[in-house]
């Protein structure tokens, strides 16, 4: 188990590696390829109206003349040790994880990602409590009553959840249960979770069902497949033939070789969202990553899209990584291959 | 049939007694007929061999036996007594506390039968604590009592394997376990050896027949290896279409079988004894879809004497006879006529 561990671990730190290098190459080879000069970027640093000789300062500064391998070296470097700039007269020590500073207003990227980071978390955090139960919930009911009025009812749902865009039930709710009704007057605004917990779960309750709403149906839909083929499978006939009541052939049999594979797309899913989930954020105007990534790219801002994308990636690969052991913690016949 | 009738019904005198079991399948091609009519008895320490192609309707016979078919997509009637307990006409619930207890069941593939995720020792502590109100701890010891029966070495540690940390012969030996972890009465083996290899399959079979002497139990091997069946069986029923189509004890089906299709099945079985030159005579066509099983015999159209009944076979179902003691036949040949082909024409061909 020590030994699988330590292999995943490993492998997750190569995969970030990897995950770095490409978006490095994006966003710093891409540009050269299609003609863009080391001054061009720079230039985005001081603004159009600086002269010349300012973008080449600048370009000097931040090492963007010097070979691709030495930038990507320091923009690893800073990540992992932090990295000195010199604006102007005074030298500035950026801490690590050091993404650079903002194109836009010169601010570190780090802490302003912190700043972002408790509102996705929040949002995404809180919606997938709702989809799992929901979800999965539904799905095993569905399965267990296939082609009954509930299982029709509970999938022409799903299906209306799959297909509905959040930027569509997101307005809708918003038309409805805020401004008609009145509900949740605070919707749209984000109050921290330690300055009034029941102002923070009131605003958001909102945004959660949105999202849970669509992810539930995915969910839903997973599960009720899972299950139809895991009541299909040798062992619950085993099961049943050993004389369980029905009760435990489903909970101890069923839903735990059905809720395998869920884990593992509740994982990724989790992960993907905790880098922000940029629709439900952009419809509910929630100051989070996926709002941040929106608004740094508007604003061309690269070190900034760098450090969300970073973050995004981490997340995932993080989220992937808890899969892995968990599965192995469920599945025995993982801990051996 | 109406309860009332069910009631009066003649008690039964065999320790398992099916009578014109009919187990149906509607479905939207049509009635799927995979047990129509089937009637045998089984005594405890003897063993029964029920033979048949695949769509034979021996496995649906088997699960029926266990009353594991789901009620809403299968039709079941007729009677199943065990022990005096008829089964067809229970509740569910009544079924379930005899199922693993009263009968148990083997089952083909190990593998796949077991639970992947639950260790060895827990799928047979649980199959033993559901019937029996003991702690973890006694059916713990009672689960590596009979891993170590069944000729598990170091049942004390592998106890906590993993089924896949298993050997398909282990497995199938667990699985054993597993099932008699209860003294169960009456124990079908579905296939127990066809997903085995070779030489193990003679080890399970030597061991299904020890533990039998052991537990006196009933047992019914359900397989289409007819090698199986004259290893283990004492009586051997032959099933075509979703029937019986013979059924006697072992030696007179082996040499002196009457059915043209237990012929076909006994041309159809390897021998080392024959010279290699000499063919196996395998049954042409293939088994009859449930679903419109033919209006007469349903072999009749595989059948290569059909044509000396004079179209009899075509239009009426012949009705399984008394041809001697415990040897019952469903076939419109003249009693003489199959005595002649099997001497003259088949026999000295196998």
């Amino acid at each position: 188990m020590v030994n699988f561990l330590i292999r995943r671990l490993l492998a997750a730190i190569a995969l970030l590696i990897i995950v770095s290098m490409v978006t490095f190459a994006i966003f710093f080879l891409v540009p050269r390829l299609t003609g863009a000069s080391s001054a061009d970027l720079a230039s985005r640093y001081v603004g159009k109206t600086a002269g010349p000789q300012a973008v080449h300062e600048v370009e000097i500064r931040l090492g963007l003349n010097r070979p691709l391998v030495i930038q990507y070296w320091n923009f690893v470097k800073g990540i992992v040790v932090g990295a000195h700039y010199n604006f102007g007269p005074s030298k500035v020590y950026c801490g690590p994880p050091c993404f650079g500073y903002s194109f836009v207003n010169q601010t570190p990227v780090w802490p302003d990602l912190l700043d972002r980071m408790p509102v996705t978390l929040s949002l995404a955090g809180g919606a997938a409590v709702i989809w799992l139960v929901f979800g999965v919930t539904t799905g095993v009911i569905s399965a267990l009553k296939r082609g009954s009025v509930v299982d029709r009812a509970s999938m022409g749902i799903a299906l209306a959840g799959v297909s509905l865009p959040i930027f569509f039930t997101g307005l809708l709710s918003l038309a409805i249960f805020r401004d008609n009704l009145q509900w949740f007057p605070g919707a749209g605004t984000y109050i921290g979770l330690t300055q009034n917990p029941l102002t923070w779960a009131s605003n958001l309750v909102l945004p959660w069902v949105t999202l849970a709403f669509l992810q539930a149906a995915l969910y839903a839909r997973l599960t009720r497949a899972g299950m139809l083929e895991t009541m299909g499978e040798d062992y619950i006939r085993t099961a049943r033939a050993k004389g369980l009541p029905e009760r435990t052939v489903i909970v101890r049999h069923a839903l735990r070789a059905t809720l395998t594979p869920v884990l593992t797309i509740f994982g990724i899913d989790l992960g993907t969202l905790l880098g922000g989930a940029v629709l439900t954020e952009g419809t509910f105007s929630l100051p989070g990553l996926g709002k941040f990534a929106i608004d740094s790219i508007n604003n061309n801002d690269l070190p900034r899209v760098l450090g969300v994308v970073m973050i995004g990636a981490f997340f995932i690969v993080l989220a992937n990584l808890v899969v892995d052991v968990l599965y192995a913690v469920i599945d025995p016949r993982v801990r051996l291959s | 049939m109406t309860e009332q009738d069910a009631i009066t019904v003649q008690a039964p005198r065999a320790f398992l007694e099916v009578r014109d079991l009919r187990i149906h399948f509607p479905t939207d091609d049509g009635l799927v007929k995979s047990v129509d009519g089937l009637s045998f008895s089984l005594e405890r320490g003897r063993t029964l061999g029920i033979v048949g192609e695949s769509g034979s309707g021996k496995s649906v016979t088997s699960l029926g036996l266990l009353g594991l078919h789901n009620r809403k997509n299968a039709k079941v009637s007729g009677e199943i007594w065990l022990d005096g307990q008829e089964i067809v006409g229970s509740s569910p619930e009544q079924v379930r506390r005899l199922r693993g207890r009263k009968m148990s069941m083997i089952f083909q593939d190990p593998l796949s039968s077991m639970h992947p995720f639950y260790t060895i020792g827990a799928q047979i502590i649980e199959a033993y604590r559901i019937h029996n109100d003991v702690s973890k701890q006694v059916a713990r010891k009672h689960a590596i009592d009979m891993l170590d029966r069944v000729g598990i070495p170091q049942p004390d540690k592998r106890v906590d394997d993993y089924p896949h940390q298993f050997s398909g012969g282990m497995r199938q030996r667990a699985m054993i376990a597993m099932s008699l972890s209860c003294d169960p009465e009456l124990l079908i083996a579905d296939e127990p050896t066809t997903a085995l290899d070779v030489t193990v399959q003679a080890q399970i079979l030597d061991l299904i027949r020890d533990l039998q002497k052991e537990f006196n139990s009933a047992v019914i091997i359900i397989t289409h290896d007819l090698g199986v069946v004259a290893e283990l069986s004492d009586d051997i029923l032959v099933m075509y279409g979703g029937r019986c189509v013979e059924y006697g004890e072992v030696e007179e089906l082996f040499h002196a079988p009457e059915h043209p299709y237990t012929w076909g099945l006994l041309g159809s079985m390897p021998r080392l004894d024959r010279d290699r030159s000499d063919r196996l005579m395998p049954i042409k066509g293939s088994p009859p879809s449930l679903i419109n099983v033919p209006e007469g015999c349903a072999f009749s159209p595989r059948c290569a004497f059909a044509e000396l009944n004079e179209g009899r076979s075509e239009t009426e179902r012949p009705e399984l006879r008394e041809i001697g003691p415990g040897h019952r036949v469903a076939c419109h040949l003249d009693r003489a006529d199959r005595r002649r082909l099997w001497d003259e024409e088949i026999r000295p061909k196998l």
